[in-house]
C-alpha cells in the first residue's frame, strides 16, 4: 500500500493514445503477452534493445549494488527514452513487482528514482502485480485479461520447452526458431479474435502445437543434457545472461529452461503456505486455492500434450518439485524463487539433466541461500549432479563466464 | 608428438610429448601477445625438434579459449587438464590447490570428484600478490622472503585488491613491519582461498600444489600447510600440469606445424573495440587548454619573509607524503611531493633537514599536518595542530578561487569531494569502498605496461579513438583493458580510455551524480591525478565545463595544513629544531593490549624526543585519555542488557542460541521463552576473528554479507557446548511495528538457518531446531510453537507454552523499551550539555564489535553522544517513503532519518553503516540519504567488512564533524 505522494497514475485517457514501454524479461513469454494488451487496446512497444549503452544507463541511474536485473531493465527502459523514438508526454512504463520479501518488489520505485533524477517523473509508471500494490484506472487487471494472461504464459511455456527439445537435433537448421514465430503469430490472431484462451481451447492448441514440433525432422545425437535454473530475469534474458542458451547450444548441449507457469503457481501456493506455517484468514486461503487450481489446470494440460510424444521430455508438475524440495529444504523460504530454485535443479537432474547453470545476479541475496547454498544437499541425494553457480552483473566478464560453463561442462563428459 | 599450450592469464606454458615422455617444457609471461607468443613458442618447437612435420594440438587456459575457437584447435578446460596431469603423475593425490593468475581452484580427488574455482572475484590470486607487492616495493620473491622472518600476522582482506590496499596501507602508517605484512598477505590468500572454495568439504590427505604462486613461494605453501593442517607437496614440473593434461588429452588433433604456426602467426581476433570521442581534436585545441590552465598557477620558489616567519604544512597522504613551507604572504618557498614507500617518518625528516638547511634564517610559527599519518607525524615532530583532510583541502582551494562552490579531489587510492555552500561544507562525499576512480588505478595500469604513470597518461592525450572501457571495478578492468588489447586497441587509446574511465568512476560511482553538468560553478579539482592533462580533459569534457586546476594540484593538502597553520599560529611553534631533528629517532615495537578482551595489537612508535605514538586500537584504553561522552554510548548499554540473559539451567534439557544476525534482538524472547518453559539456555561466545575462521570452510556463498558468515562459527562454538538442541529458527517475517507497508526480514536473515543446516556437516549428529517461526501473530504462536516443539521434546501442553510466549512477548518489550528510554536520556543530556549527537543506524547485529570494529567507540572518542536507531523510531509517526518499506529493521532506518531531518538540531546526525555485500542496503541506503538531504542534513554511510580500517573511518567522522562546525 504504498501510495507515495505524488505518484503518477496511468489514466483512462492515456489508455487512448500513451505507448507502453515495456522491458523484455523472457522472449518468448513476453511477446505473447504483449499481443494480449495490444488485444486490449493498449499500445505496447516490448523493447528488444541490447548493448553497452544500456548497462551504463542503468549504472548512472541505480545505486550500482542494486541487483542486476533492476540495473538492465532500467538502463534499457531510460535508454529508450533517451532515444528520441518516444514523444515523453506520451509515455508509460510498466515493471513488474512481486511483492516479496527481496528487493524485486522495489524495482518499481527504483524505476521512479532514476526518472525523477532525470525530470522525467511525469511518465506514469505502471506496477505489473497480483498482490494489489498499486493500482491505475487505465491499467486494470481484469479477469478476461488475467484469463489470456496465463493462457500467453503457457503458450510461452510450450513453446520454449519444445523449440529446446527440437532445436538440437534439428536436420534443417532454423526450423524450430521459424515454427516459435509461425506459432506467436498464429496465436496473436487467435487472440485478436478472442480465442484460444478457454481451457478447451488451450488444451486443442497445445496438442497442435505439440504435434508440429514432434514433425520437425530430426536427427537425435548424443548431446550433453543442460538444466538453467536462476534468479527468474538473469534465467530467461539473454541481455542478462550473455546469451547463455545460444552459448550452450553452440557448445553442442540440449538446454531445459523450467516455464514460468511453476513459479506462478509457486508464489499463489505461497500464500497458502504462509497460513499453514503462521496462521491467517480462511477468506484469503479459499480464494488462493482456487487460484492454484486454476493454474494447475493449464499446467496440466501442458505436461499431458508432451507426455503423448515419447521423444519429449515433460515437465514434472508442481506438485512433485514440491515433494522433491521437502527432502532439503522448507517451504517457508519464499523469497525471491525460494525453495522453488531448488527443486528445479532437483527436477532437471531426476529428468536427465544432471548439469545445472544456476544463473544469478552477482549477490543476489536469496540465491546465497536456495541456489549456491542448497547444492551440497541436492547433490547428497544426487551424487551425479553436477552444478556450477554463475554470477552476472555489469562487470563480471564473459570469458570468465564461459570458462566456468566449459568446466562444468567438460566434468559432464567425463 | 603431441603438444599441449596452455595460455593462462599472464603466462604461457608449453609441453610437447614424444609418446609418454616429454621432451620440451617453456614457460614464459605473454603480455596479452597472445597470438604472437603463442606461434612464437611454436615455432621454437619446429626448431628444437627438428623434422617434426605433424603433431598433435590442443589448447588449455582461460586465455586461450577464443584462440582455440576461431581457428578450430581442440580446447581443454584447464581445471580438466590439470586432473589428466595429476592421475599420471600423482596417482595418491586427494586434494589439488592451484593458483594461478587470475584463478584459483581446488580439486576434490579421491571420494565423488569434484572441482571448484573462483567465482567472478579475482582476490587470492597471482595477480593480488603482484599488487600487494607493488605496493610494498618489492618483488614477489622478496616478498616470499621476507613473509619468512615475521613475527605476527595482521587480518588482511584479500577479498578485493581494493579492500586489501587500504588495510595494508593503514598498517604501515601505523608503522607495522613490513616482514609481518608481508606474511599476512600470504595468510589472507590461503584464507580466502579456503573460505571461497572448500564450501564445507575438508581439505585433508595428499595434498598437491601447482600453479606459479605455489610453486614460486615456499612461504605461501608454508602458509597453507599451517592452516589447513597439512603437508603438501609441490612437486617438480609444477607449472606444466594444464600444459601437460593438454597434451595427453583425448581431444587432441593432429596438425599441420608449419601451417598452424603460421595461421596462429596470422590470427588476430576479428573483434573491435567500443571508442569514444578523442580527447583533443588537435594541436590547437591542446594549446588553448594548456594557456586556459595556466592562470591557476602560483610560484612554488617564494622567498622568506625578512624575519624568517614561515608556516609548514604536511599531508602525509594514502601513498604520497607531500609537504610544503610558506612565507607569511602565503606564498610557497619549498615543497615536496613524495611516494610515501610505506614509512613517511624519514621522509618528513628529510624534509625538515632540508628546509633547515636551506633557510638556515627561517623561523617557524606554525606547522599542521593532514592526511591518512596525521596523528603520526603530529606526535613525531612537534607539530602544532592536525587538521582533517577536508578543511584542509577546503582551505587551499579558497586561495585559488574564491567563490569555490564544488571541489573534487582524486588522490592515490582515495576521493573527496565537497558541496561548499555559503562558505562552509555542505556535504561530502568519499570514495567508500572502491578505488576504482583513483590515482592508483591509472598507475597499476601504467605499470602493468612498463611505464611511469605521468607517461602513460600523456600517450593518450592525442589517441584518435579512445577505448570505451565504462566505469567499473580495477580488479575487472584487468580483463577488459586485455579484451582491448586483443581488439586491437593502441597503447595510446588504452590510456586515453583509463583516463576517460577514472573520471566516470569518480563521477558515477563516488559522487553518483546523474547530472555531470549540475556539480557547481566554481569548481576547483586537485589531487596528483588531475595533474595529467587527459584527466583533467576528461573530466571538463564529462562535465561540460571548464574547472580551476592549481598548477599545485598535487600539493593541496600541504598547501592547506600551512595556510591553516598560519591563520592559527600562536607566535610559536613546537617543531623539532634542528638539534632536535639531528638526534631524531625512530623506533617501533608491537604489543598486544590486554585492557579488555578486545586484545588489540597495538603498534607503538616510539620517538627519540620521548614522544610517542600508538596504533592499531579500538578504543582510548591504551592512550590513557578519555572522552566525556564515553560513557554515552547507547551501543555499551544494549551489550549490558544482553549480557544480563545470561546462562540458564532447567529441566527439559538445554537449548544454545547462535548470537548472530536477528538473534542480536530476539535474544532478550526467546531467552525468556525457554526459561519459562524450564529449559535451561545458553549462547554462543562472543564473535571474534578466531571464531569466524572456525567456521570459514562451511560458507557456500563467499560473497554473502560477513554477519551471516560468522554464524557458521557460532555454530561450531555452540556444539562444542554439547546442548540438547540448537535453536535458531527462519523468519520469513519480524515482528511488526507498524511504520512500514510490511514487516519482513531480509532474506539472509530469513533463512540463513537453512544454510547451516545443508553445509555445516558436523550438525548432522546435532538436533538443530530451524522450523519456520512467525513471531508476528502472537495470537497463533503458541499452537504453532507447541507442534514445532512436540518434534523435538516430549509433548509440553500448549497452555504452557502460551504463558511462556506471553512473558516473552512482555520480556522483548520491556527490552525494547528500555533501549528507547536510554534513548530519549541520553538524547536529553546531549541537549543539555550542548554535545553532538550521532545515531549510528544499522541493524541489531551491528551491535557486535567483530562486525563494527568499534566504531560505536570511536564515535564516543570523537566527543559524541552516541544513539542507535531504534532508540529513537518509535518518536516518528509512519511516513511515506519512495521504496516500498516493507523490512522492519529498515523501517527503523527511514524513521531515524526522519528523525534527524525533523529534528532541526545540527548538532544531531545520522551515520549508516552498511554491511558489504549487503543488498538490501543499496536500496535503503538512497532512501536515508534522500531523507536527510531532504531535511538539508548530511548522509554519512561506513561499509563495513570483515576487515578494521578504521582510519579512513576516523577521517569520515572527523570531517563529518568539522563540516558542521563541532569537534574541532
Amino acid at each position: 500500500m504504498t501510495e507515495n505522494t505524488g505518484r503518477v497514475e496511468f489514466t483512462r485517457e492515456m489508455k487512448k493514445d500513451y505507448t507502453i514501454i515495456t522491458p523484455n524479461m523472457a522472449p518468448i513469454h513476453f511477446e505473447l503477452i504483449k499481443d494480449v494488451l495490444i488485444s486490449f487496446g493498449y499500445k505496447i512497444d516490448l523493447l528488444t534493445t541490447t548493448g553497452r549503452e544500456i548497462v551504463d544507463e542503468g549504472l548512472k541511474y541505480v545505486h550500482n549494488d542494486t541487483c542486476y536485473p533492476a540495473l538492465l531493465s532500467i538502463g534499457q527502459m531510460m535508454h529508450a527514452l533517451h532515444s528520441g523514438r518516444y514523444d515523453l508526454h506520451k509515455v508509460a512504463l510498466v515493471m513488474t513487482q512481486t511483492g516479496g520479501g527481496c528487493r524485486a518488489s522495489n524495482y518499481i520505485h527504483l524505476l521512479r528514482k532514476a526518472l525523477k533524477k532525470d525530470g522525467l517523473e511525469y511518465i506514469p509508471v505502471i506496477s505489473l502485480n497480483l498482490s494489489g500494490l498499486e493500482s491505475n484506472s487505465g491499467f486494470k487487471i481484469t479477469l478476461p485479461l488475467l484469463r489470456r494472461a496465463i493462457a500467453a504464459l503457457t503458450y510461452g511455456d510450450l513453446l520454449m520447452l519444445l523449440k529446446n527439445q527440437v532445436k538440437p537435433y534439428e536436420l534443417n537448421y532454423g526450423e524450430s526458431d521459424r515454427l516459435v514465430s509461425e506459432w506467436i503469430k498464429k496465436l496473436t490472431e487467435l487472440f485478436e479474435e478472442n480465442k484460444a484462451f478457454t481451457q478447451r481451447e488451450v488444451r486443442a492448441y497445445f496438442d497442435r502445437i505439440t504435434e508440429s514440433f514432434a514433425n520437425i525432422k530430426v536427427e537425435r545425437t548424443e548431446k550433453t543434457r543442460v538444466g538453467v535454473v536462476g534468479e527468474i530475469y538473469v534465467k530467461y534474458s539473454a541481455l542478462a545472461n550473455n546469451g547463455l542458451e545460444d552459448f550452450l547450444f553452440n557448445q553442442g548441449c540440449e538446454v531445459m529452461v523450467p516455464g514460468i507457469v511453476g513459479f506462478m503457481i509457486f508464489k499463489v501456493d505461497n500464500r497458502l503456505e504462509d497460513i499453514e506455517l503462521y496462521g491467517g484468514s480462511s477468506a484469503k486461503k479459499q480464494l488462493c486455492t482456487m487460484l492454484k487450481w486454476y493454474f494447475t489446470k493449464f499446467e496440466r494440460d501442458l505436461i499431458e500434450s508432451v507426455k503423448k510424444y515419447p521423444q519429449f521430455i515433460a515437465p514434472s508438475p508442481y506438485s512433485h518439485l514440491k515433494e522433491l524440495a521437502g527432502q532439503v529444504i522448507g517451504y517457508g523460504c519464499k523469497m525471491g524463487e525460494g525453495w522453488l530454485l531448488t527443486a528445479e535443479m532437483m527436477e532437471l537432474i531426476e529428468s536427465g539433466f544432471e548439469n545445472v547453470v544456476c544463473t544469478q545476479p552477482f549477490g543476489c541475496l536469496p540465491n546465497h541461500i536456495v541456489g549456491k547454498g542448497m547444492i551440497r544437499k541436492v547433490k547428497k541425494v544426487y551424487p551425479k549432479a553436477n552444478i556450477v553457480p554463475i554470477d552476472y552483473d555489469p562487470s563480471a566478464t564473459r570469458v570468465n563466464q564461459e570458462n566456468r560453463i566449459k568446466l562444468m561442462l567438460a566434468v559432464a563428459n567425463t | 608428438m603431441k603438444i599441449g599450450l596452455d595460455v593462462g592469464s599472464t603466462t604461457l606454458k608449453c609441453v610437447v610429448y614424444d609418446g609418454d615422455e616429454p621432451v620440451f617444457k617453456r614457460y614464459e609471461r605473454h603480455y596479452s601477445q597472445i597470438a604472437e607468443k603463442a606461434s612464437a613458442m611454436l615455432r621454437l618447437i619446429g626448431e628444437q625438434l627438428p623434422g617434426l612435420r605433424r603433431a598433435g594440438l590442443c589448447v588449455s587456459g582461460s586465455a586461450g579459449m577464443g584462440l582455440a575457437e576461431d581457428l578450430g584447435i581442440p580446447f581443454v578446460q584447464e581445471v580438466y587438464a590439470t586432473r589428466t596431469a595429476v592421475v599420471k603423475y600423482m596417482p595418491g593425490a586427494d586434494v589439488v590447490i592451484e593458483l594461478g593468475g587470475e584463478d584459483a581452484k581446488i580439486l576434490f580427488l579421491s571420494g565423488s570428484m569434484e572441482v571448484r574455482m573462483n567465482g567472478s572475484c579475482a582476490g587470492g590470486t597471482g595477480a593480488f600478490i603482484d599488487q600487494m607487492a607493488t605496493l610494498l616495493d618489492i618483488t614477489p620473491g622478496e616478498l616470499d622472503e621476507i613473509a619468512g622472518k615475521a613475527e605476527r600476522t595482521y587480518s588482511i582482506a584479500s577479498r578485493c585488491g581494493v579492500f586489501a590496499k587500504s588495510d595494508i596501507q593503514a598498517l604501515l602508517n601505523q608503522g607495522a613491519q613490513k616482514d609481518d605484512i608481508a606474511a599476512s598477505i600470504l595468510t589472507a590468500v590461503v584464507n580466502q582461498t579456503v573460505a571461497g572454495l572448500a564450501q564445507g568439504r575438508e581439505i585433508e590427505g595428499n595434498i598437491v600444489y601447482l600453479g606459479g604462486p605455489l610453486t614460486f613461494l615456499p612461504q605461501l605453501r608454508k602458509a597453507f600447510d599451517e592452516i589447513l593442517g597439512v603437508r603438501g607437496i609441490c612437486p617438480e614440473d609444477s607449472l606444466y600440469y594444464v600444459a601437460a593434461g593438454a597434451a595427453l588429452s583425448d581431444d587432441s588433433e593432429e596438425f599441420d606445424l608449419a601451417e598452424i604456426t603460421g595461421r596462429i602467426g596470422n590470427y588476430s581476433s576479428s573483434h573491435s573495440y567500443q571508442s569514444s570521442e578523442a580527447l583533443f581534436a588537435d594541436e590547437d585545441e591542446y594549446k588553448e587548454f594548456v594557456e586556459r590552465h595556466k592562470k591557476d598557477s602560483v610560484p612554488t620558489d617564494g622567498k622568506l619573509s625578512e624575519d624568517g616567519t614561515a608556516y609548514v604544512g604536511i599531508d602525509a597522504g594514502s601513498t604520497t607524503v607531500k609537504a610544503v613551507a610558506i612565507n607569511s604572504a602565503g606564498d610557497i618557498v619549498c615543497s615536496r611531493y613524495l611516494p610515501n614507500n610505506g614509512n613517511p617518518v624519514p621522509l618528513v625528516r628529510d624534509f625538515l633537514r632540508d628546509l633547515y638547511r636551506d633557510f638556515p634564517d627561517i623561523h617557524i610559527k606554525g606547522a599542521a599536518s593532514t592526511g591518512y599519518g596525521e596523528e603520526m607525524i603530529k606526535n613525531a615532530f612537534g607539530l602544532d595542530l592536525g587538521v582533517v583532510e577536508t578543511i584542509a583541502h577546503f582551505t587551499a582551494a579558497k586561495k585559488f578561487q574564491p567563490e569555490v562552490d564544488f571541489i573534487i579531489d582524486i588522490g592515490g587510492q582515495d576521493i573527496k569531494c565537497f558541496r561548499i555552500k555559503d562558505g562552509v561544507i555542505d556535504n561530502i562525499f568519499l570514495n567508500e569502498a572502491c578505488s576504482s576512480g583513483c590515482g592508483s588505478f591509472l598507475q597499476t595500469f601504467a605499470g602493468a605496461l612498463g611505464y611511469e604513470m605521468n607517461d602513460f597518461a600523456r600517450e593518450g592525450l592525442f589517441a584518435g579513438s579512445p577505448v570505451d572501457l565504462g566505469s567499473r571495478c580495477t580488479v575487472f578492468m584487468n580483463s577488459s583493458v586485455k579484451q582491448a588489447q586483443k581488439d586491437g586497441a593502441t597503447l595510446g587509446n588504452i590510456s586515453a580510455g583509463l583516463s576517460m574511465s577514472v573520471v566516470k568512476n569518480a563521477l558515477y560511482k563516488v559522487i553518483r551524480v546523474t547530472d555531470a553538468k549540475s556539480l557547481g560553478r566554481h569548481i576547483v579539482v586537485q589531487g596528483g591525478t588531475f595533474l595529467n592533462d587527459a584527466v583533467l580533459r576528461a573530466f571538463e569534457r564529462e562535465i561540460g565545463q571548464g574547472v580551476t586546476r592549481p598548477s599545485v594540484a598535487g600539493l593541496m593538502g600541504a598547501f592547506g595544513a600551512a595556510l591553516y597553520a598560519l591563520e592559527r599560529s600562536k607566535g610559536e611553534s613546537s617543531i623539532l629544531s634542528p638539534n632536535e631533528l639531528e638526534s631524531f629517532g625512530h623506533e617501533v615495537k608491537a604489543v598486544t593490549c590486554s585492557g579488555c578482551q578486545n586484545h588489540c595489537r597495538l603498534t607503538v612508535n616510539t620517538f627519540a624526543n620521548g614522544a610517542r605514538y600508538i596504533a592499531g586500537n579500538r578504543c582510548d584504553k591504551p592512550l590513557q585519555k578519555h572522552s566525556p561522552t564515553a560513557k554515552y554510548n547507547l551501543y555499551d548499554y544494549k551489550k549490558q542488557l544482553l549480557a544480563g540473559y545470561g546462562p540458564a539451567k532447567g529441566g527439559r534439557g538445554t537449548i544454545a542460541i547462535p548470537m548472530g544476525l536477528n538473534m542480536f534482538e530476539l535474544y532478550p524472547f526467546w531467552h525468556t521463552f525457554f526459561t519459562k518453559l524450564n529449559f535451561g539456555v545458553i549462547a554462543s561466545p562472543q564473535s571474534d576473528r578466531q571464531l569466524y575462521f572456525r567456521g570459514q570452510h562451511t560458507i557456500p556463498s563467499d560473497t554473502v554479507c560477513y554477519p551471516a558468515k560468522l554464524m557458521h562459527g557460532h555454530i561450531e562454538a555452540l556444539m562444542d557446548m554439547k546442548p540438547d538442541a540448537i535453536f535458531y529458527p527462519c523468519m520469513s517475517y519480524n515482528v511488526d511495528e507498524h511504520k512500514g507497508d510490511n514487516h519482513y526480514n531480509c532474506p539472509v536473515v530469513a533463512y540463513y538457518p537453512e544454510v547451516l543446516d545443508a553445509n555445516v556437516t558436523a550438525l548432522e549428529d546435532h538436533r538443530f531446531i530451524y522450523d519456520y517461526v512467525g513471531l508476528h501473530r502472537p495470537k497463533d504462536f503458541p499452537k504453532k510453537m507447541t507442534a514445532i516443539l512436540a518434534k523435538y521434546f516430549p509433548p509440553i501442553p500448549e497452555r504452557e507454552v502460551k504463558e511462556a510466549a506471553a512473558a516473552a512477548y512482555g520480556e522483548y518489550e520491556r527490552y525494547m523499551s528500555r533501549i528507547r528510554e536510554k534513548g530519549r536520556e541520553y538524547l536529553s543530556y546531549a541537549r543539555e550539555n550542548n554535545l553532538p549527537v550521532v545515531i549510528l543506524s544499522g541493524r541489531p547485529y551491528h551491535l557486535d564489535p567483530e562486525i563494527n570494529h568499534g566504531i560505536d567507540k570511536l564515535i564516543c572518542e570523537c566527543g559524541a553522544v552516541l544513539v542507535t536507531e531504534d532508540s529513537v523510531s518509535d518518536q516518528v509517526e509512519k511516513f511515506p517513503t519512495t521504496v516500498l518499506n516493507q523490512w522492519t529493521y529498515h523501517s527503523r532506518l527511514y524513521a531515524a532519518a526522519r528523525f534527524v531531518a525533523e529534528s532541526k538540531d545540527p548538532r544531531v546526525n545520522l551515520v549508516q553503516m552498511v554491511s558489504f555485500g549487503c543488498g538490501v542496503d543499496a536500496i535503503t541506503g538512497d532512501e536515508v540519504r534522500s531523507i536527510l538531504e531532504e531535511g538539508g542534513r548530511i548522509y554519512t554511510q561506513i561499509k563495513i567488512d570483515e576487515i578494521t580500517n578504521l582510519g579512513a573511518v576516523r577521517i569520515r567522522l572527523r570531517s563529518l564533524f568539522a563540516a558542521l562546525g563541532l569537534g574541532e
